[in-house]
């Protein structure tokens, strides 16, 4: 599989999701800089986290106007696999590819964190290698992950179970204790209808590897090659 | 420029008499105002370290490992597989108290461009931070304001901010410490250095554009504090971490190619240091024209172009004919980029703007001849006064529940977790041990290897013996690294000092670098960068000495990294080095007695060695599950620790403590050095007091890890007295929520 990771000015987990897919899964990656406007002979396309333009504005504000946003949402149109993480989610909302806006924290702070996450419909493409109702913990880092929409937008995303990711215990429990930020019904992670697009606010990235702990993000890596029929 | 140089203008520019009649010496004139302006930042305490240069050159800076050692951005050292680590800690401790946020912040960003500048990617970053106590709101204001200042600058720039380490007292309230230790990753053969080779080669400006920030920032930094200080913020700066992001990218890139021959970022004194010291190291000249420096507003003068402090700048000599390749490079990154200015072979840095010279000054002079004082020192009449403490008159322990429970919730034991949490620790996905433990550890993708690092200093003991306290904190740094399972491979330090024109001030710092100096030697521990920050000092009052360590690591198979938690019910509880009446300088004294006083814990370095070469022989043959070593609030505070410093879960533990006629309380919470407390699976404990034994390190069964309590017996197989008995619950959440708890008052 050909995965292309965007480059937008500011974005720090590039390097990393490069690393995963590459040395990780063994899958050939390309860096795509935020100003190229083609993804010719891309099989998927990751905005991975960071500070994209720094985010001195509103997250993810600007990057959707990069150039290579024209393309990105070309190729999500035509059912291409797009992930968003973090700061790649944030644009993601923010490009209109998927529904909704990014809030403060609720502890106005900055969260970096392992926090567990339920996965609440395993028949995507982002999670077929999970069994629904599986326990993850996967790490957060942001500033911005307090998810909102309006109660319509959120009831017709419960309907089409595009509720993937929510925050919970440890032991699979959705409660207010569990929500690192005081996200919207625990939303750590949702797709479109179509099912092609995921953003997420965790770091599938960070836990992929046994020598950093912990293997659970690798999962949604490999629901991806899965999907992809891709072997990893 | 007409303006006659007057008495008032040379002491409002903190240069003495004669060192302006060295400056008329030199020129063979009088400066102009310019010119006074660049003396008066390269002659500053911060960059020409005026008062302590004679006394850091005792100090050991080379070895097998090191490629580069003081002078240069930053030390480099050799890790094997043809790559190196380049390290650096530095100080903003006065910007900080002025302007937290923005202080930290920007003192995050220098240290990230000392070590790109060398060639280097940043991939771990580690704070020391030294505050006041949290009983009021500015001490309160103060610490949230820095904690976010590293968080925004670090967060964004996706440099982990891997570890550190804080201590609270009041001598810190009017100059809290910040020093910012960092270290990155860089190929052997692609190191790059600051200097200005090559007559004829282009010296290229790009980054940030230059405003009025930060002028004389570090004539501030070379000053004490009086209560006007906070009239002083603008000379503070304001760091973009968007901006050096983009710094960082586009060097790295101009660094692939084969474009450079040197290169410095703009930090304390700006364009002036970058341009002087480029050409001095080189002994070349540099013709600067300030006509073309791009600027944040019109009518700034050669003044503030030239000392200006603005953040995320740097300076490059390309090689001739490679100018365009540098300029599409730093436009691709959206940045501002000129050629300024090209290398000569006069020696002189010759300043012009629209054509008139606005300065000429010996590359050399204005760089390396700034004045040298051996400033007389002297013990202050008080020392004896700090050291003799009667310990009869002291009570022992009656309640060691209550008194473990104090020294958990203390703001320099308890827990950091409201802070690092605040830190992204886990970008570039390298962290391997995250903060919290003995050490910060991170694997080096594509070798087998890993780098555990540290930042360690009592400040309490340095007070109360100087020489003492900086072995101890070179002693401390190693054993929190063999605890890690690695290997010392080399040191870069942050000496914090109040004013050196005070005699007893420079006995403290003279006595310290002895200290450091005999105990490196000892380790073999080169010192390879390092930073001075004297005149922290508000109204005369002096912070205690803090001669700030940050030791490098390296654990040669990165699956043989130890952390500190206990890890399995019925492990064996074992106890490395001997325990002895070391209740001076303790946390301990002075949360329970509220007093400084005493002689700091004995050391032998013999002794310190052994140990530590004990724990790593153990660590590498895989016979035990932890380690940790005894520090602030001694063993009582370790054991507590090794009970609930785990992610994910914590575990009690029983033991006993046969004292050998000490007092309860130095058994539980002196701070005797060289002591290791280790957990292994019973079936090792034969072979693990062997290995001891053979090294010649006291070790003994203390214990066994399980239950849900931590208790301590004190006294003889026969007693039946549980001195200490907690639920680790309880432990847990007055050390885990103690700094949240103080800090969300009003």
């Amino acid at each position: 599989m050909n995965v292309g990771v965007i480059v937008f000015p500011g974005s720090n987990c590039d390097h990393d999701c490069q690393h995963v897919f590459q040395n990780v899964l063994g899958q050939s990656v390309q860096m795509i800089w935020h100003k190229e406007t083609s993804l010719k002979g891309i099989d998927a396309v990751i905005l991975p986290g960071g500070f994209s333009y720094g985010d001195y504005l509103r997250t993810g504000a600007i990057a959707r106007f990069s150039p290579v946003m024209g393309a990105v949402k070309a190729f999500a149109k035509d059912g291409g696999a797009v992930i968003g993480i973090c700061n790649g989610f944030q644009i993601l909302l923010e490009a209109g590819l998927l529904p909704g806006a990014m809030l403060r924290n609720k502890s106005l702070h900055f969260i970096c964190k392992d926090v567990h996450v339920k996965v609440e419909n395993a028949a995507t493409a982002f999670t077929e290698a999970c069994e629904s109702g599986q326990v993850l913990k996967i790490p957060v880092a942001h500033a911005d992950g307090n998810y909102y929409t309006d109660p319509v937008t959120l009831a017709a995303m419960q309907a089409n179970a595009q509720i993937v990711l929510r925050y919970c215990t440890p032991e699979g429990k959705v409660t207010p204790e569990a929500n690192p930020n005081g996200s919207l019904d625990n939303i750590a992670g949702i797709i479109n209808p179509e099912g092609n697009v995921l953003g997420m606010m965790p770091h599938p990235e960070r836990c992929a590897e046994d020598i950093l702990g912990n293997r659970d993000g690798k999962l949604i890596f490999q629901s991806l090659l899965k999907a992809m029929k891709v072997k990893a | 420029m007409s303006l006659v140089i007057t008495k008032e203008l040379i002491a409002q520019h903190n240069l003495t008499d004669d060192e302006f009649k060295k400056i008329v010496e030199i020129l063979g004139r009088e400066p102009n105002l310019t010119e006074l302006g660049m003396f008066s930042v390269m002659w500053s305490e911060h960059c020409s370290y005026k008062s302590s240069r004679v006394h850091l050159k005792k100090l050991p800076t080379t070895g097998p490992r090191v490629i580069q050692g003081p002078g240069e951005n930053a030390g480099v050292v050799d890790i094997g597989d043809g790559l190196c680590v380049v390290f650096k800690m530095e100080s903003h401790n006065h910007p900080s108290f002025i302007e937290p946020y923005q202080g930290a912040a920007t003192g995050v960003g220098g240290i990230l461009r000392d070590v790109f500048t060398m060639g280097a990617r940043p991939i771990a970053l580690l704070d020391s931070l030294r505050f006041g106590g949290l009983d009021t709101a500015k001490n309160r204001h103060i610490v949230k304001g820095v904690v976010a200042g590293i968080a925004g600058y670090g967060n964004c720039m996706g440099v982990p901010t891997v570890g550190g380490e804080i201590v609270f007292n009041d001598i810190y309230s009017l100059n809290p410490l910040v020093n910012v230790f960092c270290l990155g990753i860089a190929q052997k053969d692609k190191i790059f250095l600051g200097t200005a080779a090559g007559v004829g080669n282009p010296v290229i400006y790009f980054g940030s554009k230059t405003g009025r920030d930060g002028i004389h920032g570090a004539t501030m930094a070379s000053d004490s504090f009086d209560d006007q200080s906070e009239k002083k913020r603008p000379t503070v700066q304001v760091g973009d971490p968007f901006q050096e992001k983009l710094l960082l990218e586009a060097c790295l890139e101009l660094m692939a190619g084969d474009l450079l021959v040197g290169i410095q970022d703009m930090g304390a004194a700006g364009l002036t240091s970058s341009s002087c010291e480029m050409a001095s190291r080189a002994g070349n000249g540099i013709d600067l024209d300030l006509t073309h420096v791009p600027r944040r507003e019109p009518g700034m003068t050669p003044y503030e172009l030239m000392l200006s402090e603005s953040q995320e700048r740097m300076l490059m000599v390309a090689k001739a004919g490679k100018e365009d390749e540098c300029i599409r490079i730093c436009k691709k990154w959206d940045l501002d980029v000129a050629v300024v200015g090209k290398v000569t072979g006069s020696g002189i840095l010759r300043v012009l703007n629209q054509g008139t010279v606005v300065a000429e000054i010996p590359a050399k002079s204005l760089a390396d001849d700034g004045p040298r004082y051996e400033r007389p020192y002297s013990p202050p009449g008080y020392q004896d006064m700090l050291t003799n403490l009667n310990y009869d008159a002291l009570p022992d322990v009656k309640d060691a529940n209550a008194a473990l429970l104090a020294l958990l919730e203390s703001p320099t034991i308890a827990s950091k977790r409201w802070v690092y949490e605040q830190y992204d620790h886990m970008v570039r996905t390298n962290t391997m041990v995250r903060p919290g433990s003995d050490a910060a550890v991170v694997r080096i993708k594509g070798t087998n290897k890993a780098v555990a690092m540290t930042v360690d200093c009592n400040s309490r003991y340095c007070l109360l013996n100087p020489y003492e306290g900086a072995r101890l904190a070179v002693a401390e740094a190693a054993r929190n690294l063999a605890c890690s399972g690695a290997e010392p491979i080399g040191l870069t330090d942050c000496l914090n000092f109040g004013n050196p024109e005070r005699p007893d001030i420079m006995w403290q710092f003279v006595m310290a670098i002895e200290g450091m100096k005999d105990a490196c030697e000892h380790f073999k521990i080169p010192i390879v960068s390092g930073n001075v920050s004297f005149y922290n000092e508000t109204n005369g009052l002096s912070i205690y000495p803090t001669p700030m360590l940050g030791m490098v690591g390296l654990i040669e198979s990165a699956d043989k990294t130890m952390t500190q938690w206990f890890r399995e019910d019925g492990d064996d509880i074992i106890l490395l080095g001997a325990t002895r009446e070391d209740l001076g300088g303790s946390e301990y004294l002075k949360v329970q007695h509220s007093r400084e006083q005493g002689s700091p814990p004995y050391l032998n370095l013999e002794t310190e060695q052994a140990v530590q070469s004990c724990v790593l022989q153990l660590i590498r043959s895989g016979l035990v599950q932890s380690a940790h070593d005894c520090s602030d609030g001694g063993l009582a505070v370790a054991l507590a620790e090794c009970c609930m410093s785990g992610p994910d879960q914590t575990r009690g533990a029983v033991v006993r403590l046969t004292p050998d006629r000490q007092r309860n309380d130095s058994m539980l919470f002196g701070e005797s050095q060289s002591r290791v407390v280790v957990s292994a699976k019973p079936a090792q404990r034969q072979a693990i007091l062997e290995q001891a034994q053979q090294m010649g390190v006291p070790a003994g069964v203390v214990g066994a890890v399980g239950g849900v309590s931590l208790v301590i017996y004190v006294g003889d197989e026969r007693s039946t007295t549980k001195t200490v008995d907690l639920p680790v619950a309880t432990i847990a959440d007055r050390w885990g929520l103690s700094l949240e708890r103080r800090l969300s008052q009003e």
